[in-house]
Parts: structure tokens; sequence; C-alpha cells
């Protein structure tokens, strides 16, 4: 019932406001009331004179004047219509299921064509081709480059290169061909396109555009590299086709193509795309660096991304190279450091502007390709269309064919049968192509037919193999990711083998992928860390920003059930209430998994940067993580509330328990926690100070080489921390004191300076060493629950300055 | 890298190595100028004398990609590539004490070798006791050889503990 009503005021709203839109583009001024059914809240009085007519000089009571906000107000009101329309698929679910977005976004756009068509009417001259490439396009090409997933991307760099370039070359150079073929037979009565032509038309339907694909990959759960393949295919695809159509276009031009002009397209071609990124790296760096400096202007911290970008695209479009890859590099490059520099709501802004800016981009493009269709004239042949629609669909079947075979032997994952078909049917043709047909230089003279060709395959792809893709995946089963599948144990081994690859290969000394990796993450912290993050915050903010989330945890506290809160309880509590190693078989709630998860995925040594999973083009990266870790946090500051669970009393009065340091003592060493990146998309509050006063606390009954409680590979970075203090006088309150500075473990016990390098053997050898230094009194176990965890943003008040890595 | 034969006459035991490795001659030869470029003082043993040239191949020979075609001969077991022998080697990487089995300890060592500094101790052990609880199918608390292959039954070992360029 609710739905119904909904629908029909939807309906209504939107018959209206293309009543508005049709009378809006007729642009006259209306001076009569007729337009008072449509235009808000007129009352006609008397007095209603829009234009005063004699000398009465009276004061006229109500005036209009359109053509002043003409132009914004049609804009704005084709934005709302577009974003109705969304609203409205989404109603009623079922049906994008069914068929993706973009089909019904045409359908819709099919329909007000037919309508504005009916009436006389023209479309907007707004979408001009340089709307659409200097305000659209760019926009949603910063939404792909800032979300894409970083780590599988960069595996599968040279895939996804070789498909987008080599790819795209092959189907444009085999669809101009073939084509050029059939234009000479004279039955279909094209002969006048030549070579060039019929080369810049293929060049313009070669542009992929799986949108649509996407979400069918993304709701499927297909595998992670075939994913990333079409997801980065299409990227660099759109670069790839760009720059194709200008070599083409120019070309088509010329009368005469002699090969010194083909060698020039090949190194144009190389200058075009390496230009792009080089301006994209470029500007990048800007970006972060000018955010390292924005700590007092927080508001407009965003902008400084957004204008970045497009500054990126802008100049590379002056210099006429590839916009597309500087933009998408420029976002890359940019996103890892900014996402440090800048405060946690400006990221949240960042991102939800620019999904929200791609997200109606997309919207109106697609709308408008049906408006189009409907609304311009055409010049229709079967046998160019029908052909060109064939060409379209073979060669794409078979260049992703041969290219498979030749990667596939590079490939540590091969393709298989189906997940190269799901990568041949997937190429949708969509936005850029209609761009590009627009486009065309009138000096060629069949451009009509090209744009209705273009119009023809986009909609035949878009609508027929839109629809069927989602059936068609599921019947022949694409190999699937399991991504819940993966227990703790998987991930913890799963990282350790990585580790463990990552140390022989740098032993074999030879190139390979992690090699690179591995140099580039070294070259990174050592070096361009130091210069565009931002190193030293200011105290107040953390502080403050600690304030405001004890407040926002306390309050969710208050509102939710205590269900989770208080029934999750520290394994570790247990340890203490016990001295054998016969223990109650703890239950782990899905939550305290989900942490675990979190934790591993998060704090592991970056030999592989974790991704987030995937959730839709359109979606926001996971929001949730603060809430759990602070949840999680306060389980354990009311654990420590309970009297009975503090048993470490000799070290820690209870007074200062949640201090960082015993009154009166200062600390021999401490452990930094490390600067967490923002590499993952988390938005998290990233440091979690380690817990101080850990070694004093002995061994637990068991066994005594958990006493190395130390990451072994930090042994030899221990140093003090003087500025403690300032600590203690920070968090004044029991609420605050959360800063952990990490006491020595290794005190006495263990030799100082030990170096060790990544190597596993030397853990094995440590281990026994430590084994046997560790004599520790007996002391309190360590299940000192009461660690209220340490989730200040970024940087923990003063550890950084202080802490030199040193490894080997 | 001249694969003459009288190169090969360098390496002791080179055929015997190829055979229990499975690795071609090339990639020895290719193998011995990497360890006689790690083996800066010419001792022929690298790391304080603990590793010969040999030891030195059959580790690197458990990462070699393993063969698609397999026979299903049984011999495959002994190839130090296959995926038993990779888990193998990955367990030992945890069983310090050469016991055979995990312990609680052990992989709290390697958890926090292996986690940076912000994760506490409550955590590590809510993680390490997950991960015992997740394996563990005899209940005496430390894993086995047995069930650490069967917590990874469902991961393809071979990608994860392969280096491509050793094939």
């Amino acid at each position: 019932m609710n739905l119904v009503f909904i629908r029909q005021a939807g309906t209504l709203l939107f018959i209206c406001m293309i009543l508005i839109l049709l009378h809006g583009s007729r642009g006259e001024i209306p001076s009569k009331p007729i337009a008072a059914t449509i235009l808000p809240s007129v009352k006609p009085d008397g007095g209603v004179q829009a234009y005063p007519e004699d000398q009465k000089n009276n004061l006229p009571m109500f005036t209009m004047n359109y053509p002043r906000i003409q132009i914004p107000f049609e804009i704005t009101l084709w934005v709302l219509l577009a974003s109705f329309a969304k609203i409205g698929f989404h109603v009623y679910h079922k049906i994008t299921i069914w068929v993706p977005e973009s089909c019904l976004l045409i359908s819709i756009g099919l329909i007000v064509g037919a309508i504005m068509h009916s009436v006389h009417e023209e479309p907007p001259a707004v979408l001009t081709s340089n709307v659409f490439f200097l305000y659209m396009l760019p926009l949603i090409v910063l939404e792909s480059g800032y979300f894409m997933p970083t780590r599988p991307f960069f595996e599968n760099v040279g895939t996804v290169l070789w498909f987008a370039v080599v790819g795209t070359l092959w189907n444009s150079i085999g669809i101009g061909i073939s084509l050029f073929a059939i234009c000479q037979i004279p039955a279909f009565g094209v002969q006048d396109i030549n070579l060039q032509e019929n080369l810049l038309f293929s060049a313009i339907i070669s542009a992929v555009d799986p949108v649509a694909v996407l979400n069918v990959f993304e709701d499927v759960s297909v595998n992670e590299q075939l994913y990333i393949v079409v997801f980065g295919e299409c990227l660099f695809n759109d670069a790839v086709t760009v720059v194709l159509y200008n070599m083409f276009s120019f070309v088509a031009e010329m009368p005469v193509v002699e090969p010194v002009d083909v060698f020039i397209g090949v190194a144009r071609f190389f200058i075009v795309g390496l230009g792009g990124m080089a301006f994209g790296i470029l500007f990048g760096f800007v970006a972060a660096f000018t955010t390292r400096f924005t700590s007092k202007v927080r508001e407009i911290e965003p902008l400084f991304v957004f204008m970045y970008s497009y500054l990126a695209y802008l100049v590379a479009e002056l210099f006429a190279i590839s916009s597309i890859m500087a933009i998408i590099t420029c976002a890359l490059t940019m996103k890892y450091y900014v996402e440090e520099n800048v405060s946690q709501r400006s990221c949240t802004t960042i991102r939800h502007v620019i999904k929200m800016l791609a997200s109606i981009s997309e919207t109106l493009i697609f709308f408008f390709l049906g408006v189009v269709t409907i609304t311009t004239d055409h010049e229709w042949n079967w046998g160019y269309i029908l052909f060109t629609l064939l060409f379209a669909f073979v060669w794409r079947g078979l260049g992703i064919l041969v290219l498979t075979q030749i990667i596939n032997p590079f490939r540590t994952i091969p393709f298989n049968m189906k997940d190269q078909f799901g990568l041949a049917y997937g190429g949708l043709r969509g936005a850029v192509s209609f761009a590009l047909a627009f486009t065309l230089p009138d000096t060629i003279g069949r451009k009509q037919l090209f744009v209705t060709a273009t119009i023809a395959v986009i909609l035949f792809t878009v609508f027929l193999q839109g629809i069927s893709i989602r059936p068609l995946i599921e019947f022949i089963n694409v190999r699937r990711t399991n991504r819940n599948l993966e227990t703790i144990n998987v991930e913890i081994h799963g990282r350790l083998m990585e580790h463990t690859i990552a140390g022989i290969e740098d032993l074999c000394g030879q190139w390979s992928r992690f090699y690179w990796k591995d140099k580039f993450m070294k070259f990174n912290n050592r070096i361009l860390r130091k210069i565009l993050i931002r190193d030293s915050r200011a105290e107040s903010s953390i502080v403050a920003l600690y304030k405001k989330l004890e407040l926002q945890n306390a309050m969710e506290i208050l509102d939710t059930a205590s269900g989770d809160i208080s029934a999750a309880p520290s394994i570790v509590s247990l340890y203490e209430e016990k001295k054998s190693s016969s223990k109650p078989q703890k239950k782990f709630l899905a939550a305290d998994l989900k942490n675990m998860h979190d934790i591993l995925s998060k704090n592991m040594y970056k030999i592989r940067e974790r991704t987030v999973a995937y959730r839709g083009k359109h979606a926001l990266p996971n929001d949730n993580h603060t809430r759990e870790i602070l949840i999680r946090r306060h389980v354990s500051i009311r654990r420590s509330l309970r009297p009975g669970s503090f048993q470490s009393s000799s070290y820690v009065p209870r007074t200062h328990k949640y201090f960082s340091l015993p009154a009166g003592k200062s600390l021999e060493s401490t452990f930094p926690a490390a600067r967490r990146s923002y590499a993952d998309d988390h938005e998290t509050l990233s440091e979690v100070a380690y817990p101080s006063q850990r070694s004093r606390f002995g061994k637990p009954a068991r066994s005594s080489s958990s006493k190395a409680m130390i990451p072994l590979r930090r042994l030899g970075t221990l140093e003090e921390v003087p500025s403690t203090d300032v600590l203690n006088e920070d968090s004044s309150s029991t609420e605050q004191g959360v800063f952990r500075t990490n006491s020595s473990y290794s005190d006495s016990h263990v030799p100082r300076p030990r170096r060790l390098n990544s190597s596993f053997d030397n853990n094995n050898g440590s281990a026994d060493d430590l084994r046997n230094v560790h004599e520790e009194p007996s002391s309190p176990p360590p299940g000192w629950a009461a660690e209220p965890r340490d989730n200040t943003a970024r940087n923990p008040l003063l550890r950084r300055p202080q802490w030199t890595p040193k490894r080997k | 890298m001249g694969s003459s034969s009288s190169s090969r006459n360098k390496i002791p035991n080179a055929q015997e190595l190829m055979d229990q490795t499975g690795f071609s001659s090339a990639h020895l030869l290719r193998l011995y100028d990497r360890f006689e470029c790690l083996d800066r003082d010419n001792r022929g043993y690298l790391r304080q004398d603990t590793v010969d040239f040999s030891s030195f191949v059959r580790i690197l020979a458990h990462f070699r990609p393993t063969d698609r075609n397999r026979n299903k001969e049984g011999t495959q077991q002994e190839l130090p590539n296959s995926r038993t022998r990779k888990l193998k080697f990955a367990f030992q990487l945890y069983d310090l004490d050469r016991d055979g089995k995990i312990s609680r300890e052990e992989l709290l060592q390697v958890l926090r070798a292996m986690l940076g500094l912000q994760v506490t101790e409550e955590q590590l052990q809510s993680i390490a006791e997950r991960a015992i609880q997740e394996a563990d199918l005899d209940k005496d608390d430390a894993i086995s050889f047995d069930e650490f292959k069967k917590s990874l039954e469902k991961v393809d070992i071979d990608t994860k503990m392969s280096i491509g360029f050793l094939k």
C-alpha cells in the first residue's frame, strides 16, 4: 500500500517535471498565468502583469524573469529527474536484480525523448561533447580511479594493460578493416566510407563500459581476478580509445597516409599514455604535499582532492595527452597520502562527494542517451549496422581468446574458459562511445550513419548483453571468490606464506612481483612518507577527537541493547581464573570474529595490502570498523572496572590503572606504535597503541616462551619516549587515559640491540635465546583485561618522531 | 651463465640434486651462480656454515610451482614441491621445537612477529585462541601437522607458496 502510494506520487512528480522541462526548453517567457498550473504557487490576482502595458507606472506585484535562470534551472531539473528515476528503480527492488540500472535509465530516457519528440521539442543543448568530456567524464573516471582496489590491481597490472591496450587495438583495427571490406560490397551502398573513417568508427565502438557487468559480477561474487581485469580494462580502455580516436580523426582528415605517419602515430601513442601517467603522478604528489599543511583549514580539505585531480585532467587535455590516465594516476597516488593527512570527516566527505558526483554523471549520461536516441535524425543502413554489431561481437570474442592464450602462461592464476567467456561477454559499450560519436567532426560525410550505428551498438549491447549476462554467469558458474569462508587460520597462515615467499624471492634475487613492491614500499617509507605526510599533530586534535568518540560510543551504548557489548568476554581474563592448561572453550561471537579478521588484515605487516571487499560500484566502503573497535575497547574498560579482574597490583596502583605509567615511574623504554596507513580504505581510527606494562606481569603459568611478547623484529628499536609525562597530563580523566605507552619488555632480560632481519631463520634462533633468557619472577599473569585500547586517530601523541625503525 | 658441462661439474652431486628436486640443469646453474654471489667469502656455506649449496637448492625446491599434470605414480610425494611438502615447510616455520605440533606459544610468537605494534596482547591472545579452536580437532590445544593441513585444505597452496621463475 505504501509502495503503491509512493509510486503514484512518484509518477505524478515525474510527469510534472517533464512538463516543466518541456516548457522550459521552449524558452518563452510565460506572460500569462497559464503557467500557474505548473509553476509554483502563483496566485493570479488582479495585479498579475508581467508586462506593465502603459505608463501606469504601478509597481508590479508579480514579475517573472525566466531567461535569467533558464540554464541552471533546466540543468537542475534534469539532474533531479534522473535522480528520481534512480529512486524509482529501487522502490521496486527486484527489478534491479534482473535489469541493470543502465538499461532502466536508458529506457526512461527513451520515454522522455519520445515525449519530447511528440511535442516537437529539442533536447536541451547543454549536452555537447564539451560538456561531456570536460564535466561528466572526469567525474566518472575519478571515481573509478579513487576506489580502485589497489592490491589486486597492481598484481594484475600486466594483464590489465595487456587487455586494455592490445585488446583495444586489436578490436579497433579488426573491426575497422572488416567493415572496410564490407563497404566494398556495393549492395550496402556505403562505398564512400574510406579506410580511415572506418578505423575511426571502429575506434569509437571499441570503448568498453562495463558498468552493468561490474554490478553483476559484484552480485554474483565472481572471482577477484576477473573483476579486477574487467574493471581495469574498462578504465584504461577509455584512455586508449580516446587516444586512438584523436589519432584516427587526425588521420581521417588527411588525404594521404604515409608510413611515416604510422610511426609517428605509434610514438605519439606512447607519449600520450606515459605523459598522462607522469602528469597524474605529479599532481598526485603535489596534492599530497598540500594536504600536509591543511590542518588548520579542515573545511576545504576535500577541495584539494577535487581541484588537483581536475587540474590534472585539464592540463592533460591542454597538451592533448591522455587525460583519463592522468586523472586515474592522480587519484591513485593522491589517495594513499591524502587519506593519512586529512581529517576523518574530510575523508568521508571526499568519498561521499566523489561517489555522488560520479553517480549523477553516469545517470545523466545514460539518460541522455535515451533522450537523444529519439530526437536526433538517424540514418539507418541495415547492412552496415548489422555487420557492425556482428563484428563487434566476433572480434571481441576472438580478441579475448587470443590474448588470453598469450598471457595465461605469465599469470599465476590463469584464466579458464569461463573467465574468458565472462570477459568477452562483458564487453558492453556505453558512455564513452556515445560521447565520442557525437564529437565526430562534421567533415565526415556519413556522420549520421556513424552516430546511428554507435547508438545501435550501445543499445544492443546494454540491453541484450546486460540483461542476459547475469543468468549466464550464474549458469556457467564462473569461479567465485570465497570471501566469507576464510578462517582465521587461513588468514594467518596465508600471510606467513606470503612473507616467506617474499623472503625467498629476496634470496633468489630475481625480479618478481613482490620484489618491486617491496622496493617501492621501502622507498615509500623512507622518503615519500616523510615528505608528503604530515608528521605531527596538535595534541588537542587527537584528544578532542578521542573525546568525541568516547561520547559517541557512550551514546551508542545507551542506545543499543546490552547484548553485544557486555557479552563478549575477553579471553585473556579467563586466564587469570585458572592455572592449568585446561580451559573452557570460549565462544567467539560473530562480532569478535569479524574483529579478528579486521585486526589481522589491518595489522599484519604489509607484504601485501589487504583490500576492502568490493561492495559494488556505487556503494561506499564499509564504515563499521570504528564502531566495532570502540565497542570492543569499551568492553575492556568495563571489564576493568570490575574489581575482581584486575590483579596486577604491584606495579600499577589502582587509581592509575588507566594511565600509561604508574605514578612515579618513568619508562625505561617504549614501543612507539607505528603509524597506520589508510591504505585500506578503512575508516577506523588507526592507532591502537601497544599496551604497556606487559613484561612486568611475567608469564602465565603455562610456559615460558610466551614471554617473548615483542615482535621479534622490533627488538632493535627500543628507545625511550621522554615525554610521557605529557601523556599523563592529558589523560586527566579515567575516560581518556588510554594512551598506553609501551614499557620495556626487555628490561633486563633480553639483550637490547638485537638485530633481526626478516627471514624466519632468525626467529627460530632468537626464539630459543629468548626462551633461555626468560626467568622472570612470578608476577601476575598478563590477564590484565583492563586494556582500554587506544584508538587515537593516526598519530598517537608522541611516538612518531622518536621512532626510528631499524631493520637489519 | 654459460651452461657448459664444465660448469655443471662444479656443482657437486648435480645429477642427484636435479633428480631430487626437479630443477632443470639450467636452473641449477643459475642457482649456483646466485649461491656464489651470496657466498661472499667463498666458503661454500651460507650463514655461518649451516647452509651449503645442496641445502640451498633443496629448500628452494620447495617453492617450485607444482606441475599441473601429475603422474599418479606416487613419486610425487617425494618431490619437494608437492603440496604436502610445501605445507610441511610452512608448518616448520611455526613449529620451532620440532615436536610436530604448533603450540599456542609458537603461534603467538609468529603472530607477534607478523602483526604490527598496534595490536594489544589481548587481541593477540584472542586471535591465537580462535586459530587453535578452528584447527584443533583432537582438542589437545595444539595444531598438529594433519590439522594444519586440514585447515588449509581449501587454500590453493601452490599459488601461495610458489615462485614463478623457479619453474
